[in-house]
C-alpha cells in the first residue's frame, strides 16, 4: 500500500470513529432538553417593541406551576427562592396575570404556558380593534367610525400579543415532557406545610435572546451598520408574496394602466399570527375566506372558457394583513406607482371573503363602506352588486343580509383599496358586527374552531374524501361568490346557474390546510421539487421574513391547477416555453406539477400548467421608500436571535455552593503551606543515610 | 453549578498537584521537561487503553447491559495495566537518557538524580490523569444546574474532585515506589504498586455510594505515602528533626556532598 492509500484508509478509519461516538456526558445527567416548546419573539413597529426577550445566557428560575390567580403572591413576593420560572394552565394564561407579571418582573424570571389539546371557551390574544391605524378610517374619513367607536369587532380580544415582556414567554405542548416537568416540580418544589421547599430545587431555564430594540427604524439603522464584510443583521421586514391570478392573462413586462381594461378583483388574505412565534393556524380568521375564493375560481374555470365575460376578474390572496395590511397595501401601492399590471382606474369593484364559515344562524352579511357609499356613483355600483350577490343565493342554504346600521368596513384589505380610491366594495362575513370568531388570531383558531370532525374509524386518505358539513357550508359560499362575480363581471346571465363549486374540492382544501398538509391531493398538485414543504401537520400561516411560506406556495400552486389548462409540453419545455412559437413566459407562468399515480403504475403522471397565476412581492413601502418611521404603511419587523432553547435541571443552594468554594481554597491554602515547608526542608527529610552500593543516584 | 462551584472543584482537585508543581518544579527547566513527558506516555497509554476498549464495545452486543459493564471493568483493568507498563517503559527511557545527559554534561555530577525523576514523572501523570478525569466534569459544573434530575446523587462534582486529588497525589507516590524497587530490583513492591492500583479503580465501581470508593482511596492513600516518603530517604528522625526545629544543627553535623 502505498502512502496515498494508507492515508486514506486513516481518514476513513477517523472518520467512522467519529460517527460511531456517542456522547454519554455528564451534560446529560444535569438538563433535560425541552424539544417541543415554541417561543414568543420580539417584533418591532415604528414606535415599539412588542414581544418578549430573555437575557444573552438564558433566564433561569425555579419552577412554581400556579394554581390560581391567588397563588401569584407565591412568585411575586411569598416564595423564597426568587427568581420563579411560572407554569401556566391555559386558564390561567389572563391578561390581568401577565400584566402583574410584568409589573414585578424581577422576581419572574419567565413564563411557561401548556397548551391543551381543548380549546378553552373564548381567548384572542389580538387587540379589540384589529390594525386601527392603517385602516381607511381615521380623524378625516369617517371620523365617528375610526378606533371601532361605533362597532367593535374584537371585544374578546385581550391585547396580550401586542404587550411588551421582559422575560421569556414559552409554550409547552401537553405530553412527555411536560409530564416531566410537573414531576419535577412535585418532587422538589412543592412547599410542605407552608414551610419552604428544600434544596435541590427543580428549575427552568429558557434562551430566546433577541437583537432588535426599541423600534424598526433603530433597528434597520443598526442593519446598516457596515463594520465588517459580512454585516451583523439585528431584524428583517415581515414579507411574503402575494398570489393573484386572472381569468384573462395580462402581460407581466407591461405595467400601468391598461385602456378599456375594467377588472372586478376578488380578494383573501391568507395569512393569521398568533401569540407564540409561527404557531397559527387562522382557520375562521384566513382558511375559511381563502379557500371559498380557491374554490370559486375553480367554479368558474369552465363558465368563462365557454362564455367569458366582459370585464377581466382577478383574483388576489394577500400576505401579510395581519400585520396591518402589508400585501394590500403593497399591491395598492404598486398600482398607484405604475408598477403592477393594472391600475386602480382599471379596478371596477372590489368582492372581499372574510370569516365566513362560523355561522350564528342562516344569515351571511355583506358588510360596505358607509362614508363612500354617501358619493351616488358608488352607492349606485354596491347596490348593483349586492343586487347580483343576492340573486345568487338561489338554491342555497342562507340568506345574504346587509348589516342594517350604518357600520363601518370590518378589518379587510378592501379598506386599503380605499384609502386610495373610493372604489365600491363588499366584505362578505359570517358577523353582523361584532366576530362569530372566539379565538381571532390566536393558537386555538383550528379545525375544531370550524367544528370539522371527521368520523373516527377512517384512515387519513379517507378523511381527505370525506365531506364534511363545513365543507358543503363553504361550498355554498363559493358557489355564490363565483356567480356573483360571473355577474358582475358581466357575464352571460344564461349560463350563471350552471356555476357549481365543488364540495370534493373543499373538502380536500380543509383538510390540507387544516389537518394534514402531507396528503395525496396536494402532492399530486405540488411540483417535485417542494414535496418537502408538505408535512403530516397543518402548515403555519405567520407571514415571516423568508421569501415564500408554505400557505403561499400551495395557494399558487392550487391556483394554477384551477384556473390554468394542462398543457403537453415536457420538463425541459416547461422550463422554457418560450422556444415554442404559442407560448409565452410573458403571458403565463409555466408550472410542472407532479399529478397522480395511475392505479397500475408506479409513475406519476406529471404535467406542465400553464395558467395565469402570479406572485408579487409582498413587503410594507415603508421599506421601499425607507420611511422606517411611516404612519401610513405597516412597518413590523420581526429581529433576529442565535438560538433559542428551553431545559431545566435542578439547582443547589447557594449556601451548598460557597462552601465547596471554601472548601476548595482551604485545601489550597493548605497544600500550599504544606509544600513549602516540605521543600525547604526537603535536604533534611530526604536524606535519610542509604549508601547501598548499585542505587544510581 | 455556578462559577463558585467550578473554582471551588478544580482547588480541590489541582491544589495539591498546583502547590507541589509551584514550589518543586517550575523553578527548574529539567524538571518541567520530564513531568511534562509523563505526561504525555500517561496520554499515550489512554490512548491505546480506549483504542482498544472502543473497538472491543463497537464488536460487542451494544443492548445488553451486563456486557457492557463487563467490557468496562475490562476496560478499567486494561487501562491499569497499560499505565503501569508505560511508567515503566518510561523508566527504562530515563535510565537511558541519564546515561545520555551525563555524557553530554560539563558536570561530574546528574543533574537530576532518578529519584528527583520518581517523583516527577508521578507528578506528571498525575497531572494528565487528573486532567482527564476532571476536566469534563469541570466544563459541566460552570453550567446553572447541579446533578439530580434523574436521581443520582447530587454529590457527583464534590466526590469527583476529592477522588482526582487522591488520584493524582496517589500517582505521584506511585512513582516514587515503582522507580525505586525498579531500581533495587524489588519486584514484589512493583506488583504492590500495580494492585493497588487496580484495587484504588476497581473501587470506584462503588459510586455513586461515594463514603465506599472516597474512605478506601484515601487509606489507601495514606499508607501509599507513608511508603513513598520511606523509599525517598525519609524516616522517622529526619520528620522529628524537622518538625522540632533542631535541622539546621543536623545539617553542619552530617555535611557531606550529596
Amino acid at each position: 500500500m502505498g502512502l496515498e492509500s494508507s492515508k486514506w484508509v486513516i481518514i476513513f478509519l477517523v472518520c467512522w470513529l467519529y460517527k460511531n461516538v456517542s456522547c454519554n456526558s455528564v451534560e446529560q445527567k444535569i438538563y433535560v432538553v425541552l424539544n417541543n416548546t415554541v417561543p414568543c419573539v420580539r417584533l418591532l413597529n415604528a414606535t415599539h417593541q412588542i414581544g418578549c426577550q430573555s437575557s444573552i445566557s438564558g433566564d433561569t428560575g425555579v419552577i412554581h406551576f400556579l394554581e390560581s390567580e391567588a397563588d401569584l403572591e407565591w412568585p411575586l413576593s411569598k416564595g423564597p427562592n426568587p427568581p420563579y420560572m411560572v407554569v401556566l394552565e391555559s386558564s390561567l394564561f389572563t391578561r390581568s396575570i401577565m400584566m402583574k407579571m410584568k409589573n414585578e418582573s424581577s422576581r419572574v424570571a419567565g413564563v411557561a404556558v401548556v397548551i391543551p389539546n381543548t380549546s378553552p371557551p373564548e381567548f384572542s390574544p389580538h387587540t379589540t380593534c384589529p390594525n386601527e391605524n392603517t385602516g381607511v378610517y381615521s380623524d378625516n374619513y369617517g371620523p365617528n367610525l375610526a378606533h371601532c367607536n361605533s362597532t367593535v369587532w374584537n371585544p374578546l380580544g385581550n391585547g396580550l400579543s401586542y404587550e411588551e415582556f421582559d422575560f421569556p414567554v414559552f409554550s409547552l405542548n401537553e405530553d412527555n415532557e411536560t409530564e416531566l416537568i410537573k414531576q419535577c416540580y412535585f418532587d422538589h418544589n412543592r412547599a410542605v406545610n407552608g414551610s419552604a421547599p428544600q434544596y435541590p430545587l427543580c428549575a427552568m431555564q429558557l434562551f430566546s435572546h433577541m437583537h432588535a430594540v426599541t423600534n424598526t427604524p433603530t433597528c434597520m439603522r443598526r442593519n446598516n451598520i457596515n463594520y465588517s464584510i459580512n454585516p451583523e443583521m439585528v431584524c428583517d421586514p415581515l414579507s411574503d408574496n402575494n398570489v393573484w391570478g386572472s381569468i384573462r392573462p395580462y402581460n407581466d413586462t407591461v405595467f400601468g394602466h391598461k385602456e378599456n381594461e375594467s377588472v372586478v378583483i376578488a380578494a383573501a388574505r391568507l395569512d393569521s399570527r398568533a401569540f407564540f412565534w409561527e404557531v397559527s393556524t387562522g382557520a375562521e380568521g384566513s382558511i375559511s375566506g381563502f379557500v371559498t375564493l380557491l374554490a370559486a375560481a375553480q367554479a368558474l374555470r369552465e363558465v368563462t372558457h365557454e362564455a367569458p365575460p366582459t370585464r377581466n376578474i382577478l383574483f388576489a390572496f394577500f400576505q401579510g394583513e395581519a400585520f396591518d395590511y402589508i400585501g394590500s397595501s403593497r399591491m395598492v401601492y404598486d398600482m398607484e406607482k405604475g408598477k403592477f399590471v393594472i391600475d386602480l382606474d382599471n379596478v371596477h369593484s372590489i368582492l372581499e371573503i372574510g370569516q365566513v364559515a362560523v355561522h350564528s344562524g342562516t344569515n351571511l352579511f355583506l358588510h360596505s363602506d358607509p362614508v363612500s357609499r354617501r358619493n351616488n356613483t358608488v352607492n349606485d355600483e354596491i347596490t348593483n352588486l349586492v343586487k347580483n350577490l343576492q340573486s345568487s343565493t338561489a338554491g342555497l342554504s342562507f340568506l345574504l343580509v346587509e348589516p342594517g346600521v350604518s357600520q363601518p368596513l370590518p378589518p379587510s384589505s378592501l379598506q386599503r383599496f380605499l384609502r386610495a380610491r373610493p372604489i365600491p366594495g363588499i366584505v362578505i362575513a359570517d358577523h353582523k358586527s361584532a366576530f362569530n370568531n372566539r379565538y381571532y388570531e390566536s393558537f386555538y383558531d383550528n379545525a375544531a374552531n370550524l367544528n370539522l370532525t371527521y368520523p373516527s374509524n377512517l384512515s387519513p386518505e379517507e378523511q381527505l374524501e370525506f365531506v364534511t358539513d363545513t365543507a358543503k357550508s363553504l361550498t355554498d359560499v363559493a358557489t355564490l361568490v363565483a356567480r356573483a362575480l360571473y355577474k358582475q363581471a358581466g357575464g352571460d346571465e344564461s349560463k350563471v346557474n350552471t356555476i357549481k363549486a365543488d364540495p370534493k374540492i373543499v373538502t380536500q382544501m380543509l383538510y390540507g390546510f387544516l389537518v394534514s398538509s402531507n396528503n395525496s391531493w396536494f402532492q399530486a398538485m405540488m411540483s417535485p421539487d417542494l414535496q418537502d414543504i408538505l408535512k403530516p401537520s397543518p402548515p403555519q400561516y405567520y407571514v415571516g421574513v423568508a421569501m415564500s411560506s408554505t400557505p403561499t406556495r400551495l395557494v399558487q400552486y392550487l391556483l394554477a391547477n384551477f384556473t390554468g389548462a394542462a398543457t403537453n409540453l415536457t420538463q425541459s419545455q416547461c422550463q422554457k416555453p418560450d422556444e415554442l412559437p404559442n407560448e409565452s413566459r410573458q403571458m403565463y407562468s409555466y408550472l410542472w406539477v407532479q399529478g397522480i399515480v395511475p392505479p397500475n403504475s408506479t409513475q406519476r403522471d406529471s404535467f406542465c400548467v400553464r395558467a395565469s397565476v402570479r406572485l408579487t412581492r409582498a413587503i410594507s413601502p415603508a421599506f421601499e421608500l425607507g420611511e422606517y418611521a411611516s404612519k401610513d404603511y405597516s412597518t413590523w419587523t420581526e429581529s433576529r436571535w442565535k438560538f433559542i432553547k428551553a431545559r431545566i435541571f435542578l439547582v443547589a443552594s447557594r449556601d451548598l455552593e460557597m462552601l465547596t468554594l471554601g472548601v476548595g481554597v482551604a485545601v489550597l491554602f493548605t497544600f500550599l503551606l504544606l509544600t513549602y515547608f516540605v521543600s525547604s526542608k526537603a535536604d533534611v527529610l530526604f536524606s535519610s543515610a542509604r549508601e547501598p552500593a548499585s542505587a544510581a543516584y | 453549578m455556578t462559577a463558585s462551584v467550578f473554582f471551588g472543584c478544580t482547588f480541590i482537585a489541582f491544589g495539591p498537584a498546583i502547590a507541589l508543581f509551584l514550589f518543586t518544579i517550575a523553578r527548574d527547566p529539567l524538571r518541567v521537561i520530564f513531568l511534562i513527558a509523563g505526561a504525555f506516555f500517561w496520554l499515550c497509554s489512554l490512548l491505546l487503553s480506549s483504542l482498544v476498549w472502543f473497538i472491543t464495545v463497537q464488536i460487542s452486543d451494544k443492548e445488553s447491559a451486563s456486557q457492557q459493564k463487563g467490557l468496562l471493568i475490562f476496560g478499567v483493568v486494561l487501562s491499569v495495566l497499560l499505565q503501569e507498563t508505560f511508567r515503566f517503559g518510561y523508566y527504562k527511557l530515563l535510565k537511558k537518557a541519564n546515561e545520555g545527559l551525563l555524557t553530554l554534561s560539563a558536570e561530574e555530577t546528574m543533574p537530576i538524580s532518578i529519584r528527583q525523576l520518581a517523583y516527577v514523572s508521578g507528578l506528571g501523570f498525575g497531572f494528565m490523569s487528573g486532567a482527564f478525569s476532571m476536566v469534563n466534569i469541570l466544563a459541566d459544573s460552570i453550567g446553572p444546574g447541579t446533578i439530580g434530575i434523574h436521581g443520582d446523587s447530587q454529590h457527583y462534582f464534590l466526590s469527583s474532585a476529592f477522588m482526582t486529588m487522591a488520584v493524582i497525589l496517589l500517582h505521584m507516590f506511585w512513582g516514587v515506589v515503582f522507580f525505586d524497587s525498579c531500581e533495587k530490583q524489588h519486584w514484589w513492591s512493583l506488583a504492590v504498586v500495580v494492585i493497588s492500583h487496580l484495587l484504588v479503580s476497581c473501587l470506584t465501581f462503588q459510586n455513586p455510594q461515594y463514603v465506599g470508593s472516597l474512605v478506601p482511596t484515601y487509606i489507601i492513600m495514606f499508607f501509599m505515602g507513608l511508603w513513598a516518603f520511606f523509599c525517598a530517604g525519609g524516616s522517622l528522625r529526619n520528620l522529628k528533626l524537622c518538625l522540632t526545629c533542631k535541622d539546621k544543627d543536623f545539617l553542619l553535623a552530617n555535611h557531606r556532598p550529596r
